[in-house]
């Protein structure tokens, strides 16, 4: 389940944010920011992909880099607020 | 208005002189479908095609002096022709016609490479003077009139556009990678680069002389602001003194930009600047204003309420067209035709139909408001530099990165943003706040992540090129010393205006319909007032062109003159992306023409044309991308392939 939460992760920032097949150009703890792979409607992308997708719910507040802005930290929050919900 | 071409040296054994260069006017020939002139000699050789605005009886080119040793070849205006034939003939000078390119020739007869200081026009021209065995090239200050050179088997070739060096047999079209790589940083390639591998523009306010020794190029004018802490002749002066003289000046330039024996007409796009020239207009010339605006069916884009506010205040007979997406999609291959270059934008097509309505009701010549926003810092990037230094004293606060918000009224997705994203978009201290560039860093930041996209190859012969320290390195020596607003408006002035806005949105543009736009706020002389005027009288905490504002408030109606700045913007991937796209979209974007080309990653751009078709809208940066792939395809097909030669997509208009 862990795992699979993160490759669904990474697949939707490739297919989204990254595009290119050659994935080994992306490591987890790489910046999105500063990669220049994300820009301010891509948060947004990325936010609505979580609670759709992923089924979580992410307060406005919550919506910070930290939390969001590489796919080990993307990972870590889902995976918490996950155990959250099941909590 | 016209088009030049010519050569230096013996252009190959294939073709006669005469028939070349009658192959380069015709690639050219949009650009002057009155008349075409050459002439040939035993070093040299001259082509136009005009496009009749002065003295169309006489005016005709190339044109030479009494000794027929001395020949011209002149694309665009003097405006200060009237007063330079008057003093050329106090000195003796006698005169054949009225033609502002008679008094440029005996300005050059009199002055030699040194004319082009007392020229006040936009104008790319060649000379060519026998006796001394000389060409000269020469194009104005700011950059409005293009001029492109190459050479070739130890001959010299030059043309305004690109297309006509393209008929010289054995000049090939080919993508300079580097050239791409810079487009997908700054939205256009550094000048003197071009996209076309060898071919190179001649940089605005240069000359080119090329003799049997050899070719140099050199500066005879350069944008300059006074260094930060010294405001010279300025201080003491108070606002209302200053915003009096840049309104006589203002008025000048409009004065002179209405000389012409056709009429004139004007862009109003319903913003401050246009409506500013179209006040102006209405001041200086009641009986002779027509105005022309383009309009969208989106209310994200159109300006449309604005326009006829202006019209209303002004009572202009007024015509406007309305540009669909798909208008865009069909016209797009044809503006990358006449572009010459990527774009990342779409904003060049509506511009393309704008000055087809404009040919279609009998103008030739129309004034715009573009300058105003590089001179008056008008654009949000100023404001953005502004609150991104404020942020950056205090980087703890809550509320600094909230201003954001206020800067991009129009941008939705913006405004979702919390603070710490804000910030981190905008971001800026430490180290940033070194860089010569801070300005634009974000912007630049956000485009490069379209560099995502460039293929194995391509980024294997890039290696470790990096865009950004080669603009760091092109910098004036003083430019460290100006004050942060000045700085960025230099990036503005020097490098976007030139590289993109006057040229894939102004005069490839409007000379593709055989229209030529005329730019009161880029008469240098305006622009070297503007540069002294101290910053804080243009950006007024965050009202921008506030100096400006003031010095026109009483000729504009109140709900304009106070109206925020709106950039113009047209509909980005979203014209290429539904089902009424034009087939040439999947052609182009197909795996096949990707791989074929070689310059993007195709399993990528697959992905982005999905995520396209998946979503309404893209964010900025694969707006950025998905319009700078596809026009680098469609540059690709109009040049590298031979498609442009066909022609097929040209209309009659176009041809003939």
């Amino acid at each position: 389940m862990q795992d699979d939460v993160e490759a669904l992760i990474r697949d939707f920032i490739v297919d989204n944010f990254l595009f290119r097949d050659d994935r080994d150009c992306l490591s987890d703890t790489e910046s999105l920011l500063e990669g220049g792979l994300i820009d301010s409607t891509g948060v947004l992308e990325l936010v609505a992909f979580l609670e759709t997708e992923v089924g979580i719910e992410i307060a406005d507040a919550e919506i910070v880099p930290e939390n969001l802005d590489s796919i080990k930290s993307i990972a870590t929050y889902t995976k918490t607020k996950l155990a959250q919900v099941a909590a | 208005m016209c088009g030049i071409t010519g050569y230096f040296g013996t252009p190959g054994a294939s073709l006669p002189g005469r028939v070349l260069l009658q192959r380069m006017i015709g690639a050219i020939s949009h650009r002057g479908p009155d008349e075409q002139g050459i002439h040939v000699d035993a070093d040299a050789g001259l082509g136009h095609a005009r496009l009749s605005i002065i003295d169309p009886a006489a005016g005709k080119q190339p044109m030479c002096n009494a000794e027929k040793s001395v020949w011209l070849t002149f694309n665009g205006e003097i405006f200060n022709y009237i007063e330079l034939r008057r003093d050329l003939i106090a000195r003796g000078h006698v005169f054949r016609t009225q033609s502002d390119t008679e008094v440029l020739l005996h300005l050059y007869q009199e002055k030699g490479l040194d004319c082009v200081e007392d020229l006040n026009g936009d104008f790319a021209f060649a000379v060519w003077d026998a006796p001394r065995k000389r060409l000269m090239l020469a194009r104005d200050r700011m950059g409005v009139r293009p001029l492109y050179y190459t050479e070739c088997e130890g001959c010299l070739f030059f043309a305004s556009e690109v297309k006509a060096l393209l008929e010289v047999p054995a000049i090939r079209a080919e993508l300079d990678p580097v050239a791409l790589n810079q487009i997908f940083t700054f939205w256009f390639p550094l000048a003197p680069r071009t996209p076309f591998k060898d071919v190179f523009e001649l940089p605005p306010g240069h000359i080119l002389t090329a003799t049997p020794q050899g070719t140099r190029v050199r500066p005879y004018w350069r944008l300059d602001y006074p260094e930060a802490n010294d405001e010279g002749a300025w201080d003491g002066r108070s606002e209302a003194d200053i915003a009096e003289e840049l309104r006589e000046l203002l008025f000048d330039a409009t004065r002179i930009r209405l000389r012409s024996d056709v009429p004139v007409g004007a862009y109003l796009s319903g913003g401050l600047d246009s409506s500013i020239i179209t006040a102006v207009t209405r001041r200086i010339a009641p009986d002779r204003l027509r105005t022309f605006s383009v309009t969208f069916e989106s209310r994200e884009f159109d300006e449309s309420k604005q326009q006829q506010e202006m019209v209303q205040a002004l009572k202009t007979r007024h015509d406007q067209i309305q540009c669909s997406t798909a208008d865009i999609a069909r016209a797009f291959p044809n503006v990358i035709r006449h572009t010459e270059r990527p774009i990342l934008r779409t904003a060049p097509a509506p511009l393309f139909a704008l000055s087809d309505l404009v040919h279609a009701k009998g103008f030739k010549v129309v004034l715009t408001g573009e300058g105003a926003d590089e001179l008056f810092a008008g654009y949000d990037i100023f404001k953005e530099a502004k609150l991104r230094r404020f942020c950056a004293r205090q980087p703890d606060s809550y509320l600094r990165p909230l201003l954001f918000r206020r800067l991009y009224p129009y941008l939705p997705l913006l405004q979702g943003q919390s603070h710490t994203y804000l910030a981190a978009f905008f971001g800026g201290g430490g180290a940033e706040l070194d860089d010569p560039l801070y300005s634009h860093l974000p912007r630049f930041r956000t485009t490069a992540g379209a560099k995502v996209f460039l293929s194995r190859d391509l980024r294997r012969e890039l290696g470790d090129y990096d865009a950004l320290a080669e603009l760091r390195e092109s910098l004036p020596g003083e430019f460290g010393r100006w004050h942060p607003l000045c700085q960025a408006q230099y990036l503005e002035t020097a490098h976007l205006l030139p590289g993109y806005i006057l040229s894939s949105q102004g005069d490839r543009m409007s000379m593709a319909h055989s229209v030529e736009g005329r730019y009161p706020f880029l008469d240098h002389r305006l622009v070297e007032f503007a540069a002294r005027i101290p910053p804080k009288m243009k950006i007024r905490a965050l009202r921008e062109k506030h100096i400006l504002r003031e010095s026109m408030k009483d000729l504009l109606p109140k709900g304009i003159g106070n109206r925020t700045k709106q950039p113009y913007r047209a509909p980005d991937s979203q014209c290429f992306s539904g089902p009424d796209a034009p087939g040439y979209v999947d052609d182009a974007l197909s795996r096949y023409e990707i791989e074929g080309a070689g310059y993007f990653d195709a399993g990528a751009v697959q992905k982005l044309v999905n995520k396209s078709r998946r979503k309404s809208a893209l964010g900025t940066r694969d707006n950025m991308a998905f319009v700078g792939i596809l026009s680098t395809q469609l540059w690709r097909r109009a040049f590298v392939d031979g498609a442009c030669k066909v022609g097929a997509d040209i209309s009659p208009r176009e041809v003939a």
